[in-house]
């Protein structure tokens, strides 16, 4: 693989420049080069593709890094990667594919994530998700994920798409027991031909569990955008989903938030809004010198950090 | 010198034609350093006065001025540059973007914390509560209205002609104390033409001069007390509208 796309890959995906410090998978074009450590093993599946990766019980403050990088044009592969976090653990776990496809055949990688999360351990999941190349070949990821929280167990996610993915159909369910924290942040930003459908289900089990939703997105061109966020409260807990999207040119959004509660002592608020960036935030920022084109940029890049 | 010279806006009345008439032929001057404050009743043009000499208002006639240069084909920004700054009525909110980060695009210069501290502690904010806090709804209405302000002042070093439409609006008593003060103090000790658009008369008092704006039309001007006193002369407009039979 070339070095330089590597490294601009590696540093769009996971803010890589060198080899990262503790446990890693770096898979490139299917093959995968690794460091284990003592507290975090990281082994090959042997009945699928795929890898799991084992943290010790009562890990702290550690990393792994397990980025994926497709070069080849018609490379399309399905992953399965299983995480098993072991109680009292505090680990980042830092995901994400870049594709550079320069050919005129599709590239996709699919890949499967599945966590089960030990008493209170806490996970900060980062998934980075970015295209490039000037072939025709469409730039194809379709992420699912699934996790399972216990008791007093918290997990953040930071997922991020803000350029060159065709097509994207993300699934991720998350199931949460009690005294447990889930915060799920999404940023989107598609253009051109792009679409994107995102379907996202937190459900929470045990009395004391909060969850919170936050999906903010940007749609440019003929670009379209689809949400279905929902939160089921099955137990005395909180929910919050929040969506907001920035509409431009002829794209499409729908966003369909959803909140249902089979508990009497569950509260759950929704709130999703879509519209154009207002006249008025453009005019301001004018005033403080910045031309229109980086006031509209500065807005955007506000709403996406 | 700030000069307006026959300045008129219009909009359409509705769908049927026929205008509004929102300033009509306005022409004033005003001088390097002074502090004026404009005042006059609801809708009487105050704020599109304003809007008119930032830019962010194109009227249909008329000529603007700064320091000889007419500056009535600039842009916004091209007049921002020029050296005008405007402190918005109604302050629009931005999601993502701190108090920090929008007071270093207005000073064009990522600002240091003092310097952001030092800013907010003029409009009586409590700095370390908020330069991290995003500039979006979850701010209350006079938070929202004080960042407005120390945004125009972030750019007192580098402008000429500092608009502050209503500052006083929606704020407490103990941070209006403390924006009076900072008006005085500006005025003091900066070169800038300050101008606001104010209803107070505390405000009012400590101008240099006073603009009466009503009907889209400079009606008077002078010394706050030669000023302060007609307030009570000017007349009640009856209301226009035709009830239906
Ligand atoms: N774009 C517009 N379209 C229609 N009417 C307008 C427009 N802009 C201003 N007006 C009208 O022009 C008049 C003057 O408005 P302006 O906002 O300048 O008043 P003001 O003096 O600032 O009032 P206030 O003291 O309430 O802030 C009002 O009657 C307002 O309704
Ligand atoms: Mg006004």
């Amino acid at each position: 693989m070339n070095q330089d796309i590597r490294r601009g890959l590696l540093e769009k995906i996971a803010d890589l420049h060198d080899v990262p410090a503790g446990a890693y998978n770096i898979r490139e074009n299917g093959e995968s080069v690794r460091q284990n450590t003592e507290e975090i093993t990281i082994e090959t599946k042997t009945d699928k593709p795929g890898i799991n990766i084992i943290v010790k019980s009562g890990t702290k403050n550690r990393s792994v890094h397990i980025p994926v990088l497709i070069t080849k044009t018609g490379l399309t592969e399905m992953v399965y990667n299983d995480f098993i976090i072991g109680d009292d653990c505090d680990v980042l776990i830092v995901a994400g594919c870049g594709i550079h496809n320069t050919g005129d055949e599709a590239s996709a990688h699919d890949g499967v994530h599945s966590f089960e999360i030990g008493k209170n351990s806490h996970v900060r999941y980062i998934e980075k998700h970015y295209g490039e190349g000037n072939g025709s070949g469409e730039r194809i990821m379709n992420p699912e994920m699934t996790a399972h929280l216990a008791e007093g167990a918290s997990m953040e996610i930071e997922s991020v798409q803000i350029g060159g993915i065709d097509s994207t159909n993300r699934k991720t369910v998350i199931t949460a027991e009690e005294k447990c924290e889930v915060l799920l942040s999404e940023r989107l930003m598609t253009d051109g031909h792009q679409d994107v459908v995102s379907d996202t289900e937190i459900i929470l089990n045990g009395a004391d569990s909060k969850a919170r939703i936050n999906s903010r997105s940007v749609a440019k061109g003929n670009s379209t955008q689809l949400f279905y966020p929902k939160l089921t409260g099955n137990a005395d807990c909180f929910g919050h989903v929040q969506c907001d999207s920035i509409i431009m040119d002829d794209a499409k959004i729908r966003s369909i938030p959803e909140i249902c509660a089979n508990c009497v002592d569950a509260r759950l608020v929704h709130e999703a809004a879509i519209g154009k960036i207002a006249g008025d935030q453009i005019l301001k920022l004018m005033t403080l010198g910045l031309t229109a084109e980086e006031a509209e940029e500065k807005i955007l890049n506000g709403l996406l950090k | 010198m700030l000069r307006l010279q026959n300045v008129t806006f219009t909009v359409p009345q509705n769908e049927k034609g026929g205008k509004n008439t929102i300033l009509d032929d306005v022409t004033l001057d005003i001088e390097d350093g002074s502090y004026v404050v404009v005042t006059g009743p609801n809708g009487g043009g105050k704020t599109t006065l304003a809007k008119v000499i930032m830019g962010l208002v194109k009227p249909d006639s008329g000529r603007i001025f700064l320091d000889g240069m007419d500056i009535s084909s600039l842009d916004v920004t091209a007049r921002s540059e020029a050296g005008i700054s405007y402190g918005f009525q109604q302050p629009p909110r931005f999601k993502g973007i701190t108090v920090r980060d929008l007071l270093s695009i207005a000073a064009k210069r990522k600002l240091k914390k003092e310097d952001a501290c030092h800013l907010l502690t003029k409009v009586g904010l409590c700095a370390t509560e908020y330069i991290n806090r995003e500039v979006d709804t979850s701010l209350s209405g006079g938070e929202v209205k004080r960042i407005e302000i120390a945004t125009v002042l972030a750019r007192a070093e580098t402008s000429k002609v500092l608009i502050f439409d209503e500052p006083e609006a929606g704020i407490d008593l103990w941070s209006f104390h403390r924006l009076t003060k900072t008006f005085r103090e500006l005025h003091e000790e900066s070169n800038c033409t300050i101008i606001i658009i104010s209803h107070q008369e505390r405000i009012i008092s400590q101008a240099d001069e006073v603009l009466l704006i009503a009907d889209g039309k400079l009606s008077l001007r002078g010394k706050p007390e030669d000023i302060l006193p007609s307030i009570d002369d000017v007349e009640e407009k009856p209301c226009m509208v035709e009830m239906d039979k």
